[in-house]
């Protein structure tokens, strides 16, 4: 697989603050990678590298093939999508006259601007001023005109802030689709919950430095954090908990009725065999730990950053 | 090429949207009408005196009316889109910095280009048309020369507010800044130059070049030293009296105007960080 972006040692500071701290990165055509971190973490500022709107202080940025920030960033820019986080745009034009605008800047064919309106849903909002849009809307709208001229890359900064839970789940399926047709994805987001279905590899960044890099799958393994079962069914008393004899198996009853056991991973099977046996158990429910379990794993012990690197 | 001409129609248009091209060709018309009409209202008549008369009061008109329009027009060219967020997202697509602000330059100044030539225009037609005994090719000559020479005075404080929008971060400070660039070029500076020449006593020879270091001295001299007429009215451009102070040598300097504070705000846009 060939390398969209490959990041060696890539260091920004901003005088005394250290935005990104030498970083190595290198992702693949038709990958989507999550970039997660808390406020200042260096999300932004590793988007704006790859851009070219910022130069790196230390290291090297190659993406598709080049530095952005040198005489490659033109073509480069015209196989790019962003969205930036907050986008706006000029408020007294329709959304359409927007896109329009936009396409004939990325020399797209105009064609493709109703088509957009339509994939995301503003289609019949497309001759109103973008003043009346409501944050959704111009979201959507901001993602539209990253899709303009079928990127080869998308940078997408926080998109899912101020979607409601169908308009996610509808960018996520367009994230989708996007992957299949070989598009490379990045999308920075400190909303965790809905994504993990949609991503390939997660980087966690705190304080400008890497925290983690992996599969979710891999990232599991590195934190090797308990995993939930629940169990319902008549369980009284202590003797169902007996036959695994595990300090490290953390019970604690929900309800009358229900007990969510804290289980490590190589414990996991034995709990199960000796569960499923146990004739009072009616129902067992499986939770692995989640991305945001994962995120506040890795970024524990991080002090909280003093802002938004903009 | 093409993306400079996308953002100068987006330009325009927006000029025309908000009808800032309106607004100034209405002023410029209504009162350069008004100034054609009551110039003899000095000597206690009415109606129109005479040509250099009318053309040196427009000409004054103008001297204080352009820079000012031509600033408020422009001065949040770059400074107001990175306030709005939109400049974030401009930048990221394959537009060259110098592309945009000289795509922008060319809106701004056609919208201003525009609405001067025609606000004027439409005060020169009803002179034509409205007052008795104008040599209709002298009426023509002056007014061209009049439109030409401000729209280039429009343009060189375009160009000024430019450097100003692209040096501050808010739009604010650059609004404030607009106003002082302002002051100086069209009041402070005649002041000034009006002490040194009463304190100067002998071998002021070197005063008359003063005024080439400011764009709307040029202007005026343009208009006003071109016409015997006119040598009457003037007060500070009397002093100017010489071969070198000629249109032909005077419209040129008035460009370099343009282009001067316009380069450096091209050189300072390409290395301000995002």
């Amino acid at each position: 697989m060939t390398a969209v972006i490959e990041f060696h040692g890539v260091t920004r500071r901003d005088g005394d603050v250290v935005r990104l701290d030498a970083l190595d990165l290198r992702v693949s055509e038709g990958e989507v990678l999550a970039l997660l971190g808390h406020n200042g973490a260096g999300k932004t500022t590793t988007m704006k590298l790859i851009l070219g709107l910022l130069s790196p202080s230390e290291g090297s940025i190659s993406v598709l093939g080049g530095a952005p920030d040198g005489a490659h960033a033109e073509t480069l820019r015209r196989r790019l999508g962003y969205l930036p986080e907050n986008v706006s745009f000029y408020e007294q034009l329709s959304g359409r006259e927007v896109l329009e605008f936009f396409a004939r800047l990325k020399r797209v064919d105009r064609r493709q601007v109703g088509q957009l309106l339509e994939q995301v849903g503003l289609g019949a909002a497309a001759e109103r001023r973008v003043k009346t849009y409501s944050k959704g809307m111009r979201q959507r709208l901001g993602l539209a005109q990253a899709l303009l001229g079928e990127p080869r890359l998308l940078l997408l900064d926080e998109p899912t802030t101020g979607l409601d839970p169908a308009a996610t789940r509808d960018f996520y399926e367009t994230v989708r689709s996007l992957r299949e047709r070989g598009c490379t994805v990045l999308l920075s987001s400190h909303v965790l919950p809905g994504v993990e279905p949609y991503i390939d590899r997660a980087l966690i960044l705190g304080g400008g430095r890497r925290l983690a890099l992996g599969s979710l799958e891999t990232l599991r393994a590195e934190a090797a954090l308990p995993m939930t079962i629940r169990a319902r069914g008549r369980l009284e008393g202590d003797d169902w908990q007996r036959p695994w004899n595990d300090t490290r198996i953390q019970a604690r009853p929900l309800n009358g009725h229900e007990v969510s056991l804290s289980v490590p991973a190589d414990a996991k099977l034995a709990v199960l065999r000796h569960l499923s046996t146990h004739p009072g158990v009616e129902d067992i429910e499986l939770l692995p730990p989640t991305l945001e379990h994962l995120y506040t794993h890795f970024s524990a012990g991080l002090a909280p950053a003093q802002g938004e690197a903009r | 090429m093409n993306a400079i001409l996308t953002l100068a129609g987006k330009e325009f248009r927006d000029g025309m949207r908000n009808r800032w091209v309106l607004a100034i060709t209405l002023v410029l018309a209504l009162l350069a009408v008004g100034i054609a009409w009551f110039g003899a209202a000095a000597s206690g008549g009415l109606g129109f005196t005479s040509l250099a008369t009318t053309l040196v009061s427009l000409a004054t008109l103008a001297v204080f009316l352009i820079p000012l329009i031509a600033l408020l027009l422009a001065y949040d060219a770059v400074v107001g889109e990175q306030e709005a967020g939109t400049l974030l997202l401009l930048l990221t697509y394959p537009v060259s910095r110098t592309s945009l602000l000289l795509g922008k330059f060319l809106g701004h100044g056609l919208i201003l280009g525009s609405a001067t030539a025609l606000g004027f225009g439409i005060a020169g037609v009803v002179i034509a048309v409205g007052a008795e005994g104008v040599a209709l090719g002298e009426l023509a000559a002056g007014m061209g020369l009049l439109i030409a020479s401000s729209v280039l005075l429009g343009w060189v404080f375009i160009a000024f507010a430019y450097l100003i929008s692209v040096w501050v971060s808010e739009k604010a400070r650059a609004a404030g800044l607009a106003l002082v660039v302002w002051f100086l070029f069209v009041l402070v500076f005649d002041l000034g130059l009006l002490a040194l020449l009463v304190s100067v006593k002998q071998g002021g020879d070197w005063l008359p070049w003063l005024l080439l270091l400011n764009p709307t001295e040029l202007f005026r001299l343009i208009n006003l030293a071109g016409f015997e007429a006119a040598r009457s009215y003037t007060g500070l451009t009397s002093i100017a009296e010489g071969g070198a102070f000629r249109p032909t040598v005077l419209l040129p300097l008035l460009t370099a105007w343009v282009l001067v504070p316009l380069g450096l705000a091209l050189l300072r846009f390409r290395h301000r960080s995002a």
